[in-house]
């Protein structure tokens, strides 16, 4: 169920809710990639409070397990090694993959159950299990390839940006386990200012490209990135450079498809009515059964 | 000489594989369209209380798919060879109106289908390969891992805009079975009418009665 302490801004196919989205006291989960150190507290806090359990998997020569988000590991974090051609040095990039909970959320445009995805006026973009049909559109939706459908039941699960504890007033439970504090949860004013502090330290330190990750193309995110070297977001294990719901979706899921269909449908549906009136069904006469009748007795 | 109940000469039109596979073909193609267009758009949503719900619906509706692409397989190959363009298809054709006003003495005699029909045929046989395509590359809890995200982006779109042309025509069949009083006893109890096949299917009338003319 849609959480009750927190005001649904938003609902997947349903037009009558709060079309005009105004957020209050947003909330945003900043992640320092620099200050990450790869201990995977975080995936251990997420899956611990979210209860969930993961399936032994197979080591596949990396320190990224699993080897991609489940249905049970709503968190990631993704291990690139990088060379940088400036200094000649290896970097280890490390990102926090999970749901950025955009504010313009595709997987909320593409999914067909109403009430199924909802998105608080803090911000936070929740999926709702017992209306959920498990169809996987919120994966085509979605520009980060976040959820992920499980098989028994089908339903689609993503990071919740621990709405459970948001709403009583906690941070996120990866947050608090983190131990470089990489991880900060508050308020948007707040995190963008602490945002600009950790910049102007990477800046000093040689990081001249460092930057916030906070796409535009899906009207910013409620998960936000401090990135070393924010020209190149791909660096960070193929982070999209400009986010989008794809023209596809959008067209896919627009008004002028929708609607052109109803229209013909509805069309002919009166068109072949109004034929069929118009002009009288088209009758065999008895003379035409006569005249049947001796082809078939091979007199004609 | 046959003659049903009411007196009238038959003539046998449809076997009884072929009629099956056309039943097994209509039923799934309504419960397709219906469970389809449950997640169409929202407003329709409530169409998917139809088969208990949306997981349901959502469930059921590829295995539909199946149904129907093999039933129409074959429908296919027991139609395709009534259904390539003869001659005076083209004659028909320019005579649309005369067609569906019913004034058929315009029109030249016609073999076991009529262009309509044809162009139908040959129609819902693209469809429906685009349909399983397009349904098997968004068949999430099978082939997810199949195709690329940005795939199955564009095959949704294909497969419901395919969708609704394959509707439009299905509308038109339905209608013309109303249309032409006589028609749906072919996929009934297999046979028609002389009469009927003297005022609809000429050309064909007289290919198994053996008759020239
Ligand atoms: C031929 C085999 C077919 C297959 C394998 C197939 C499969 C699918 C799948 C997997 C979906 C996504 C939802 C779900 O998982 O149930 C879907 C959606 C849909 N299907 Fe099919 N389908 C087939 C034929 C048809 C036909 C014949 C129709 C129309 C009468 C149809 C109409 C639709 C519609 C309207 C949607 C929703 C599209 C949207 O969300 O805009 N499908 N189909
Ligand atoms: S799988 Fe995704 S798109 Fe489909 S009903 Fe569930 S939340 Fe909505």
């Amino acid at each position: 169920m849609a959480s009750r302490a927190m005001n649904v801004v938003r609902t997947s196919a349903t037009s009558t809710a709060n079309a005009q989205v105004t957020f209050h006291d947003e909330v945003v989960k900043l992640i320092d990639v620099s200050k990450c150190i790869g201990c995977k507290a975080c995936q251990t806090a997420c899956l611990e409070w979210n209860d969930q359990v993961l399936d032994i998997g197979e080591f596949t020569g990396s320190y990224q397990v699993p080897s991609d988000l489940t249905p049970s590991m709503f968190t990631l974090m993704r291990f690139n090694e990088w060379e940088n051609p400036k200094t000649g040095e290896l970097e280890w990039l490390i990102r926090k993959d999970g749901c950025m909970h955009c504010a313009d959320p595709g997987c909320l445009a593409a999914c067909p159950a109403p009430g199924a995805i909802v998105q608080y006026d803090n911000g936070i973009v929740d999926f709702v299990a017992e209306n959920c049909i498990g169809c996987g559109y919120c994966v085509k939706g979605c520009p980060f390839n976040i959820p992920r459908i499980s098989a028994e039941p089908a339903k689609a699960h993503k990071c919740t940006l621990c709405s459970d504890r948001v709403a009583v007033g906690e941070g996120p439970a990866c947050a608090k386990a983190c131990p470089t504090e990489a991880i900060v949860f508050g308020t948007k004013p707040d995190m963008l200012k602490h945002a600009a502090g950790r910049l102007t330290d990477l800046k000093s330190r040689g990081f001249d490209n460092a930057g916030l990750y906070n796409p535009d193309g899906v009207s910013g995110t409620h998960v936000m990135y401090v990135l070393p070297h924010a020209d190149q977001p791909e660096l960070y294990s193929d982070l999209p450079r400009d986010p989008r719901i794809s023209p596809w979706v959008r067209t896919w899921k627009g008004a002028t498809k929708t609607y052109t269909s109803l229209a013909a449908m509805a069309v002919f549906v009166v068109g072949a009515f109004v034929h069929h009136v118009g002009t009288g069904a088209n009758r065999v006469s008895s003379e035409d059964e006569e005249k049947g009748r001796r082809v078939i007795e091979g007199r004609d | 000489m046959p003659a049903d109940s009411s007196g009238a000469s038959t003539v046998k039109r449809h076997p009884l594989d072929v009629r099956v596979a056309h039943w097994v073909a209509a039923v799934s193609f309504i419960l397709l369209g219906l469970s389809g267009l449950g997640l169409f758009t929202p407003g329709l949503f409530f169409l998917t209380a139809l088969f208990g719900g949306g997981e349901t619906a959502r469930w059921l509706h590829p295995w539909l798919g199946l149904a129907l692409a093999l039933s129409y397989l074959v429908l296919f190959i027991r139609f395709i060879g009534s259904c390539l363009w003869a001659q005076e298809d083209t004659t028909w054709m320019s005579h649309l109106s005369d067609a569906m006003s019913g004034r058929e003495e315009k029109l030249p005699e016609i073999g076991k289908f009529n262009p309509g029909q044809k162009l139908y045929f040959w129609g819902m046989a693209l469809l429906i390969v685009v349909l399983l395509v397009t349904g098997v590359v968004i068949w999430q809890a099978y082939f997810s891992t199949l195709t690329t995200i940005e795939t199955q982006r564009m095959a949704v779109l294909i497969h419901s805009i395919a969708a609704v042309l394959a509707i439009l025509g299905f509308i038109v069949h339905i209608h013309m079975v109303t249309w032409e009083p006589g028609t749906l006893r072919a996929m009934i109890n297999g046979t028609v009418t002389g009469g009927w096949a003297w005022k609809h299917h000429r050309k064909w009338l007289r290919q198994v009665t053996g008759t020239k003319h």
